[in-house]
């Protein structure tokens, strides 16, 4: 019996590990391809916005024969175009500064207290993130011009609130509640007033979760176009409605057009990796 | 967690509450407001009654628009959801492999949604894009703005580009939240590998999933920027979705009354569909006991 069970041991023991060796192969092949179809289109847009108009519309290359940075040295130089980056910056931040400091007293109540119609509450939050912003370009349009703020900053970043409120305190709500209660009563029980207790103690707890709902926000609001667009016209004018008036004027400066396309993917890719352990979390409003 | 019992918690959420007020409760108010009135200009208005709604239930625009947006919104989900596990299943569990598929595929969630739309523009031309040229010389008739076909597929497999991501990290996620213990126990078992998805894999995952998929729902349902970059709503009103349609109204024609009756009831649709999704999510996470 015990020779029997000596000499079959190795054998399946290799056996599991060739096993288990095609298995890895074979999802490094789906993941290889799955990244290639996503990295394909993108890469194309690099490669387009490193050539020349002539060389896009004249030849078809895979690679820029005729390498030029001419496309990203129109869009830094020219006003009317990186002032669309500016302008994207500065109601992006604002939205982000107003969100969270909104968002962070709310998500600290809905993970701590029960109070009345807190549920209600909570699911109306969620229901302005389901807001379809075409429902609400045109009455939004209409209230800042009225109230004289159209084609201000401030306008888009009140108006991106409708979703990226709702989102902060979902993601917030979400790292409150790993915090365990009774560090909370600890600090009571020492004499920590609330506000101090807030600041000094509880925030850099849940940093993390803060830093994470700051990328979303700004994340969110920097790739929506419908309601930016419609709220602004000269002054506070998004760089992702710079590109389409481009598009349809001239129509033929797909370098640039490429260029300025890569130049908006830049922001995200650059904090990508500090978050990337969180970004389901962020995506799904911190239910994960 | 046990959670107490405090009324003055309102004042913490009150800022939140003036805001969103603010930013939702007022022009929802202003929607509600001129879907029951009629306007010939010069600001004067007359009551309508729910007239613009009974036009609009009995007008075959809305019932396009609404079908092609229902089709659109099932298919996004029948492939994407699937595709999105698949791909789950098959990301490196830790190290450096798997921080490097995490980075990349998020790469294009965090792309403007304008840019989403031109960088699938320049990519479906048949002169300068590399899809459209390689469908070309293969002999495939392809031309995303006057084919029916080509447009829905472009702009189909657009959105499983964009999206697939979220899909496969949120399973991702709830995959990594399963205890090992589950897999040893299954291979004492000796279950193959079919049985360890059905059994432990997928009832792990359902909670994540529901959300992934009121998610993609709910975005794929208000789609506007995407489509009106790349096919305009066209060939004709093949791609006029929803959204599309909305803000041709509003903001083309200024076909005030019709608008509001239309965005209403567009939003009516998005909540009754989300409710039925967050109810059903709400009890999955009772049921787990989370």
């Amino acid at each position: 019996m015990t020779d029997a069970t000596t000499t079959t041991l190795p054998g399946n023991l290799t056996a599991q590990g060739t096993k288990k060796r095609a298995k890895v192969k074979g999802s490094a092949i789906v993941m290889g391809l799955y990244l290639l179809f996503l990295l394909l289109p993108i890469y194309w847009l690099v490669n387009m916005s490193l050539k020349t108009n002539t060389e896009i519309l004249g030849t078809f290359s895979l690679y820029p024969h005729d390498l030029t940075f001419a496309n990203y040295i129109t869009i830094l130089t020219d006003e009317s175009w990186y002032m669309g980056y500016v302008n994207s910056l500065i109601y992006v931040v604002m939205n982000m500064v107003i969100s969270l400091s909104v968002a962070l007293p709310a998500a600290y109540a809905f993970s701590r207290y029960s109070f009345m119609g807190d549920k209600h509450l909570f699911f109306w939050l969620l229901t302005n993130r389901m807001a379809p912003p075409a429902v609400f370009a045109l009455p939004f349009f209409q209230l800042y011009s009225s109230v004289g703020l159209f084609d201000t900053h401030i306008a888009v970043a009140l108006a991106h609130c409708l979703f990226n409120v709702p989102l902060a305190v979902w993601i917030l709500e979400g790292f409150m509640r790993g915090v365990p209660k009774e560090i909370d009563e600890t600090a009571y029980i020492d004499g920590y007033s609330f506000p101090r207790f807030f600041i000094k103690i509880f925030l850099p707890l849940i940093a993390s979760g803060i830093g994470v709902a700051a990328f979303f926000c700004f994340m969110f609001s920097w790739v929506e176009l419908l309601l930016s667009r419609t709220l602004t016209s000269v002054n506070a004018k998004p760089i992702a409605a710079t590109m389409t008036r481009t598009v349809s004027a001239s129509g033929l400066d797909w370098g640039v057009l490429a260029a300025a396309g890569v130049l908006t993917i830049v922001p995200g890719a650059l904090v990508i990796y500090f978050v990337r352990n969180y970004i389901a979390k962020g995506f799904a409003l911190g239910r994960v | 967690m046990e959670k107490t019992v405090n009324q003055k918690a309102w004042f913490l959420v009150l800022p939140v509450l003036v805001l969103v007020a603010f930013s939702a409760v007022i022009p929802l108010m202003t929607v509600v407001n001129y879907s029951v009135q009629d306007t010939f200009g010069n600001n004067q208005f007359f009551w309508a009654g729910l007239e613009w709604f009974d036009e609009l239930l009995h007008s075959d625009r809305m019932w396009n628009a609404l079908g092609r947006q229902m089709v659109f919104s099932a298919i996004i989900l029948a492939i994407e959801v699937p595709l999105g596990i698949f791909v789950a299943l098959n990301m490196p569990k830790k190290g450096f492999w798997a921080s490097f598929c995490l980075v990349l595929m998020s790469l294009p969630l965090l792309i403007p949604w304008n840019v989403v739309g031109t960088i699938w523009q320049i990519f479906g031309r048949v002169d300068i894009g590399l899809l459209g040229y390689t469908l070309d010389a293969m002999g495939i008739d392809y031309n995303y703005t006057q084919g029916f076909i080509a447009a829905w597929t472009t702009l189909i497999v657009m959105d499983v580009w964009h999206w697939t991501s979220l899909v496969a990290l949120l399973a991702y996620a709830g995959l990594q939240s399963i205890p090992d213990a589950y897999y040893q126990a299954a291979k004492i078992d000796q279950a193959s590998r079919w049985a360890v998805f059905r059994y432990i894999e997928l009832p792990k995952i359902t909670g994540v999933l529901m959300i992934a998929i009121l998610l993609r729902f709910m975005d794929s349902f208000m789609i506007y920027t995407e489509p009106f970059v790349v096919t305009g709503g066209g060939p004709g009103n093949a791609t006029t979705f929803l959204s599309i349609d909305l803000v041709k109204m509003a903001l083309g024609q200024f076909d005030l009354g019709p608008a509001a009756a239309f965005s209403l009831m567009y939003f009516l649709v998005i909540l009754l569909i989300s409710w039925v999704f967050y109810t059903v999510m709400v009890n999955l996470e009772k049921r787990d006991g989370v």
